[in-house]
């Protein structure tokens, strides 16, 4: 909502000395915040100036060279507009004018001097809609003869001030000059005048003439009135003017009059062409496929969630939105019916919503006051005879199933003073609610509050502290603490230590978005899950909802590579979703990145391999409490996206909860590694508190073999048997030493174990050590794994 | 023996001592005068023979004595000297590169969240989420937000089902974490998470974080606005510095009544005006009000009762602000040369 200026100031006098910016600054504090606040033209020195000689450019087939009479003097200008020439009165911009596209300096142009610049109205700022083709191609030429010298903008009548309001959606009573003034009344503590609602009423009575029928539950009041024999022309100047300065096209004086009512009195109006809409309205709801052409010539299609007004058989305007082009008044329009009406503001929502937003429905949407329904009514017909000489048909036509009642409301200064941690006093309760226009009752121990139905975002208790607040003053509350029990804070900081093991390992931590193309959805992974599709996406490429963190992390290392990075190690936690047995789910997973070379090691860096990764899980699972509970398992089914000889799902308990993989080589040529571990299935998993164990006193006996075995022979199968066969007194198994090479077969691979025995409880002996030594390597050389000797 | 072969011999000594230049040297000495044929060897032999065999005992003595003590000496001499050596040898350059152990870095989202949640979780308020995917119910319904109310505009909401959508703010967890209650009872919580709406451009990302705040009690406690406007100064000034001041202005969310939105001394030119507060000299931070009755009654808590105040900055922003980061889009572009400058420790 724009507030004018000179628009305000029939509703409410505001102290001259207050800037524009100053009364936005007020309106802020009370909570009506602003995009801008200024003039509604934005230029400097710009004078009314008259061509007093015009020739051609001596050097250029198009530029003109003038004398221009700005009253003091007269000035050489050289100017490009085809329609310049003598007698014709203008705006000059004089040197140093400011103007939006800059500012206007001496010079010289193809070697003549110019001093100053006329103006087209474009070249003032004004937006596109206000102007005419010939705004667009040539100087402005004011129609009368303002004094040289004068002002331009003034002498324009565009010399108003502007406050561009962004209200909040629950104001809109604000959406209307009036609702301002109230605002602005109850801050400085001034009265709003009454709106001239006087005009004279015909013998003739639309009585018997036209019929209103509501048919629906979602109009609440309706109001018809006939005028007759208008004549349109152009609105008179201020009525163009207070409209451009509220942002709204003039067109003729009938269409103007209506907007100029809905901006002051915030209630939309339509104009019926009486002859073509016939002598019925019904106000009903829209059959299914009922066909509506709008006034901006495009043919709707409507369904039973849309309200219209019909005639008898036609539907001619979409209620709250917008008029049909059928009954729209035109230049040759003389008979007019005017609807004053109040209209459900869910279902003109959803209507709006769906085919298009209008001053009006941002209007009903918000909520309307029934009385302002009849006082737009009342405004309109007075303005109407004012100024198209409408002749004004007694009665109205009136359905009206409104509450225009006032809202009662009880409150103690208790209720008040315990809410905002203030201390107001009665007496400034009472005068607040007085200055916003609210009537009082004091009843001892409580206050009993009036609230005219304008306020329709008053309703409770809470609704009249916010008042109190606001007008107060919310900045002069001194702030304190809540005095509250002591109490322990508490939180599950299981992320934050996740977070701090994977920088510990040198990891970056990345904040990725969860949207991905459709197509991404059952990339990296071969569960059973559908993808969870947004209903209304911004753009294909975040269509759906990513189910494992992989796409995301994907487009991270793209981005980097793109950037000349090679070397990356990343990772995150976010949810992952999913549709599953027609019930949606989301999971918490840990996902990482790793390509390049690792920088964590000391010394050298070190590319970065499976076991790299694998030795990253492994750092985390261990650090979290879960050692000696997980493995690796190599799954049957591998998604393509990977590298089928270099993946494992990671198992905790036997249960799969997450996987390291290298990227199959047809999807990245770079060696890049991740893994990825669902958090839920794994922190369902309770771990230990770390409890002290006693220090063994006796010494260990630490012996070192290896085998060689074929390349397909599993690590963990051969230390399977190791452990098996060393019984309790082996404590530990190292692998020192991997070898592959000439020294053995092609198939063949050797790996050196070093095996530690301890006893806790005495000194082992060597033979002892010895006999289950020995049975290791006969259990392991069953399995066709030799032992190596050198 | 004769003093004057005394004499010669430890005369001797003395000049074969100063020429010895290394160990082996010292070594070849050693056997040369002790050593199954050395001097001092033979002499002791000659014991036997002498006439006076005290005196000669007594020469001889002095002789080793003499040896030992010039022996140790020049030990310890060489010793030295080869220490020395051995350390100016291996003098390094310090200056050479170290071999370190890199950490990686923290978002810095999440270096921003971890010190709020610290923040609060000292002043005795618990860490809760709730689900990012959430019903319609939750998200808007339950916080007086029923539907077609038209301040749903202010939160055009991804949608997966009519029902089921990426919640556009963590006060739905508001609604979940008071339902969880099997009796009412005093709440202080914080939710991080985050939130998604329907735009992007450059100060707005359809992702985004929010951190909501609750408190509600008694309401014989007194939990007021006044208390509200010091929590948030707090906030503040522990995210963005210790001499800022916050401002309110009334607003309106259905969540919460009354509501404000709150601004923050600007922190760049401390109130002067500059490009970053358009000259205002405040920058908005937060959201906040005393929690609607409705959102009392619908979630089992009666507001003739009970009483509180919600909060809710934006995450981004207070991390934007916090670093000076101009461009949200920064947060999630992950660009690894902006990841690393987040690499120490910020307190």
């Amino acid at each position: 909502m724009i507030l004018s200026r000179k628009f305000i100031k029939d509703y409410i006098d505001i102290d001259d000395k207050l800037s524009i910016s100053d009364i936005a600054e007020d309106m802020t504090r009370v909570g009506n915040e602003y995009d801008y606040a200024g003039p509604l033209i934005n230029c400097t020195n710009l004078v009314v100036g008259k061509i007093i000689k015009c020739v051609d450019h001596p050097d250029s087939d198009h530029l003109h060279l003038c004398n221009v009479d700005v009253g003091n003097e007269v000035l050489q200008i050289v100017c490009g507009a085809p329609n310049a020439r003598e007698g014709i009165y203008v705006i000059v911009a004089l040197v140093g004018a400011k103007l939006p596209n800059g500012e206007i300096k001496k010079g010289k142009i193809r070697g003549v001097e110019s001093s100053g610049m006329m103006c087209s109205k474009a070249e003032l700022g004004l937006d596109n809609k206000f102007l005419t083709d010939a705004d667009r191609e040539g100087i402005y030429e004011f129609s009368n003869k303002p004094k040289l010298g004068m002002n331009a903008i003034e002498a324009l009548g565009l010399d108003d001030e502007i406050i561009d309001f962004e209200l909040t959606s629950n104001r809109g009573d604000e959406l209307s000059v009036l609702g301002l003034a109230y605002e602005l009344g109850a801050i400085y503590d001034k009265k709003v005048k009454d709106i001239d609602l006087k005009y004279t009423e015909d013998k003739e009575s639309i009585n018997g003439k036209f019929n209103v029928e509501v048919k629906t539950d979602n109009c609440s009041l309706f109001l018809a009135k006939k005028v007759v024999d208008v004549t349109i022309k152009e609105s008179p100047e201020f009525i163009k003017n207070r409209l451009i300065a509220s942002n709204i096209r003039p067109i003729n004086n009938v269409v103007d009059i209506s907007n100029y009512v809905m901006l002051e009195t915030g209630q939309p109006l339509h104009y019926y062409d009486a002859d073509r809409l016939g002598d019925t309205i019904v106000v009903r709801m829209a059959k299914e496929n009922e066909l509506l052409t709008t006034l901006d010539g495009e043919k709707r299609i409507l369904t039973t969630n849309d309200i219209v007004i019909a005639n008898k058989n036609d539907a001619v305007g979409l209620a709250g939105v917008m008029g049909g082009l059928d009954t729209e008044v035109e230049d040759t329009t003389k008979n007019i019916i005017i609807e004053s009406a109040i209209f459900d503001a869910a279902s003109v929502r959803k209507t709006s919503k769906k085919i298009l937003r209008s001053e009006a429905s941002n209007r009903f949407e918000k909520g309307l006051d029934p009385n302002r329904t009849y006082m737009a009514m009342e405004r309109s017909c007075a303005l109407l005879e004012k100024y198209a000489g409408a002749k004004i048909l007694k009665d109205t036509i009136i359905y009206d199933k409104s509450n225009k009642e006032d809202k009662a409301i009880e409150i103690t200064e208790d209720n008040i003073n315990n809410v905002l941690g203030t201390d107001i006093s009665k007496k400034e309760i009472i005068n607040i609610f007085e200055r916003l226009g609210f009537s009082t009752e004091d009843k001892k121990d409580k206050i009993k509050v009036i609230v005219p139905q304008r306020r329709l975002d008053i309703n409770i208790k809470e609704d009249l502290i916010e008042e109190v607040g606001r007008i107060y003053g919310i900045n002069n509350i001194e702030s304190k603490l809540p005095k509250l029990d002591m109490r322990r804070g508490t939180f599950d900081k299981t992320t934050r230590n996740i977070k701090n093991k994977m920088v510990d390992l040198g990891l970056n931590e990345v904040l990725t978005q969860i949207f991905i193309n459709p197509s991404e959805g059952k990339k990296y992974t071969t569960d059973n899950f559908e993808v969870v599709k947004l209903l209304d996406p911004l753009s294909i490429e975040k269509a759906a909802l990513r189910y494992t963190l992989v796409p995301s992390l994907m487009k991270v290392y793209d981005y980097n590579k793109a950037h000349g990075v090679k070397d990356l190690s990343i990772f995150e936690i976010g949810k992952g979703f999913y549709l599953k047995d027609s019930k949606y789910g989301e999971n918490s997973k840990l996902c990482a990145l790793l390509t390049g070379d690792y920088f964590y090691q000391v010394g050298n860096n070190i590319k970065i391999d499976f076991y790299i990764v694998k030795g990253i899980v492994e750092e985390l699972l261990d650090y979290l409490g879960y050692s000696n509970r997980y493995n690796l398992v190599v799954p049957n089914n591998i998604a393509e996206e990977f590298h089928s000889g270099v993946y494992a799902n990671i198992c905790l308990q036997g249960k799969e909860i997450g996987f390291i993989g290298k990227l199959n080589p047809s999807i990245v040529k770079e060696d890049v590694y991740l893994f990825e571990i669902n958090l839920d299935k794994l922190l369902k998993n309770r771990t230990s508190k770390i409890k002290f164990k006693e220090i063994s006193k006796y010494p260990t006996i630490t012996k070192d073999l290896a085998f060689i075995m074929k390349k397909d022979v599993m690590n963990s199968d051969i230390e399977k048997i190791i452990k098996k066969a060393g019984g309790r007194l082996l404590d530990d198994i190292q692998i020192f030493d991997i070898y592959t090479g000439e020294k053995i077969s092609r198939d063949e691979k050797s790996i050196a174990y070093s095996l530690t025995f301890k006893d806790e409880n005495r000194t082992l002996n060597e033979e002892e050590v010895m006999e289950v030594f020995n049975n290791i390597i006969d259990k392991v050389e069953k399995t066709g794994a030799k032992l190596r000797n050198e | 023996m004769e003093d004057v072969k005394i004499n010669s011999i430890i005369n001797d000594i003395n000049e074969k001592m100063k020429n010895v230049e290394g160990l082996n040297e010292l070594y070849a000495l050693k056997v040369e005068y002790t050593g199954k044929k050395g001097i001092i060897t033979e002499l002791q032999s000659g014991i036997k023979e002498a006439t006076d065999k005290k005196a000669y005992g007594m020469s001889l003595n002095k002789i080793k004595t003499e040896f030992n003590s010039k022996y140790q000496e020049k030990e310890m001499e060489i010793n030295d000297r080869i220490l020395k050596e051995k350390l100016e040898s291996e003098r390094i350059d310090i200056t050479l590169p170290s071999k370190r152990i890199r950490r990686g870095t923290k978002h810095p989202m999440t270096m921003t969240i971890e010190k709020i949640e610290d923040l609060f979780v000292s002043m005795g308020y618990d860490v809760v989420d709730g689900p990012e995917l959430e019903s319609d119910e939750y998200c808007f319904e339950r916080l007086n937000l029923p539907k077609n109310h038209p301040a749903r505009d202010m939160q055009d909401s991804f949608y997966i089902t009519n029902e089921k959508l990426l919640r556009t703010q963590t006060s739905a967890v508001q609604a979940r974490y008071m339902e969880s209650k099997k009796e009412p009872e005093p709440i202080r919580i914080i939710v991080p998470g985050k939130t998604y709406r329907r735009d992007d451009d450059a100060s707005h990302a359809p992702q985004f974080g929010q951190i909501e705040g609750l408190v509600v009690d008694k309401k014989e406690n007194n939990v007021s606005l006044a208390d509200l406007k010091g929590t948030l100064e707090i906030f503040a000034r522990t995210m963005l510095g210790d001499d800022l001041d916050i401002r309110f202005r009334p607003s309106y969310f259905p969540f919460t009544e009354p509501s404000y939105e709150v601004d923050v001394t600007c922190f760049k030119c401390h109130g002067k005006g500059c490009n970053l507060c358009k000259e205002t000299g405040w920058i908005e931070v937060f959201a906040a009000g005393m929690v609607h009755p409705n959102v009392l009654r619908d979630n089992g808590y009666d507001p003739e009762v009970w009483g509180g105040f919600a909060f809710g900055p934006g995450w981004d922003r207070i991390t934007m602000f916090k670093y000076g980061i101009p461009d949200i889009r920064l947060l999630y572009q992950n660009d690894i040369r902006f990841l690393k400058q987040f690499d120490r420790k910020d307190d």
